[in-house]
């Protein structure tokens, strides 16, 4: 009958330690998520700032999710393969005014074209080719 | 746009073995009906893998006829526009189902297990392997931070108690598309009563997604 006595306390302590578990993995996972969404912002190669502020397992972990996006990429429309993490805005102009933020030596464009991403330069280049540089930094849309 | 599909639209249909062959038109317009319908709805739907590697196909003859239009050509920049365009709605659409998939994913992945064999399948063979490697991922990070560290009875999370459920009671505009009678529509308190409705083609109306999510996918309904 002492057990027995017991119970109620022994119940109250694992209803407080799946509460703090369930506060440790959602916290844990809240991370995760911002995680996610910085290989849709910057792309597969994480500024050394974030990557400062992760540990190693999240570093694992992203590492693991960028493949996997990968080689789902690649399989799409029979292997013919699809970014999807381009195009993330409807496309209004085929043609934009970008300025170069930083030196990011030459850019190539469709009709064999080489550009030279100097600091501070201007140029007017397709849409598509920009995106993901616009992302990263590296250009700038001027808008006039 | 007629122009450049014309040549690719008559390789597609040469290409199509099943029956029903469609107009590059009837494609995009299929694709677009697809990502609004994906966009809008609370909970993953039906895969359309059949119609993204059309998409694809027809994406890539016409990326092929541009090429061999001369450069500065005015309507080149047309069938640019267009190529981006549909660039655009298809990686939307696999955007949304693959935020799905990640956010529900083991429900999704519990759904694909238990469907039945005739059953249409929910995910592509893609985004199935995505799905298990995103759960696999997820726990093993759990487990080598947190969970190896705690009390062995709480070792490990339920994921499908842990993670939230897609809310179908959500409410969605739809169009109609084929006329509908008797939809039966549930209560939402107890102090109302369920009652039935018949939805005229062309109208639109703000239902709860649970009332009308078959008819979305038999195709009877368009979220808008």
């Amino acid at each position: 009958s002492k057990n027995s006595e017991l119970i109620p306390s022994i119940k109250l302590r694992h209803c407080c330690l799946l509460r703090n578990q369930r506060c440790l993995t959602a916290y844990l996972y809240d991370r995760l998520l911002r995680i996610r969404a910085l290989r849709w912002e910057y792309g597969s190669v994480l500024p050394a700032n974030v990557r400062f502020h992760m540990c190693a397992e999240e570093v694992q972990w992203f590492s693991q999710y960028k493949k996997s996006l990968a080689s789902f990429m690649r399989s799409l429309g029979g292997g013919e393969g699809l970014d999807i993490t381009q195009d993330m805005k409807p496309p209004k102009s085929l043609y934009i005014e970008v300025r170069c933020l930083k030196d990011h030596g030459e850019f190539e464009i469709d009709d064999g074209t080489v550009i030279l991403l100097k600091k501070n330069s201007q140029h007017f280049l397709p849409r598509w080719k920009c995106e993901q540089l616009i992302r990263q930094g590296v250009l700038e849309h001027v808008m006039s | 746009m007629s122009d450049a599909l014309s040549d690719a639209g008559s390789d597609v249909n040469q290409d199509e073995t099943q029956e029903d062959v469609m107009t590059p038109a009837e494609l995009i317009a299929k694709l677009e009906e697809a990502w609004l319908n994906e966009k809008f709805s609370p909970e993953l739907l039906e895969n359309k893998s059949e119609v993204v590697e059309c998409v694809m196909e027809q994406l890539s003859h016409m990326d092929a006829n541009l090429q061999r239009v001369k450069k500065g050509d005015a309507k080149a920049s047309i069938h640019r526009m267009e190529i981006d365009r549909i660039r655009f709605v298809l990686s939307s659409y696999l955007r949304s189902r693959l935020q799905k998939i990640e956010k529900f994913f083991p429900h999704v992945l519990e759904r694909e297990k238990s469907r039945g064999e005739g059953d249409p399948s929910l995910l592509s063979p893609e985004e199935f392997a995505f799905a298990k490697e995103y759960y696999a991922n997820t726990e093993t990070y759990l487990k080598a931070v947190a969970l190896r560290r705690m009390p062995p009875n709480l070792q490990t999370v339920d994921m499908l108690k842990a993670v939230p459920e897609p809310c179908l009671d959500s409410f969605v505009f739809l169009r109609v598309k084929e006329r509908q009678e008797n939809i039966l529509v549930e209560p939402e308190t107890d102090d109302q009563r369920e009652y039935v409705v018949d939805l005229e083609e062309g109208s639109q109306h703000l239902m709860r997604y649970r009332t009308i999510a078959p008819l979305v996918s038999s195709g009877a309904v368009q979220l808008i």
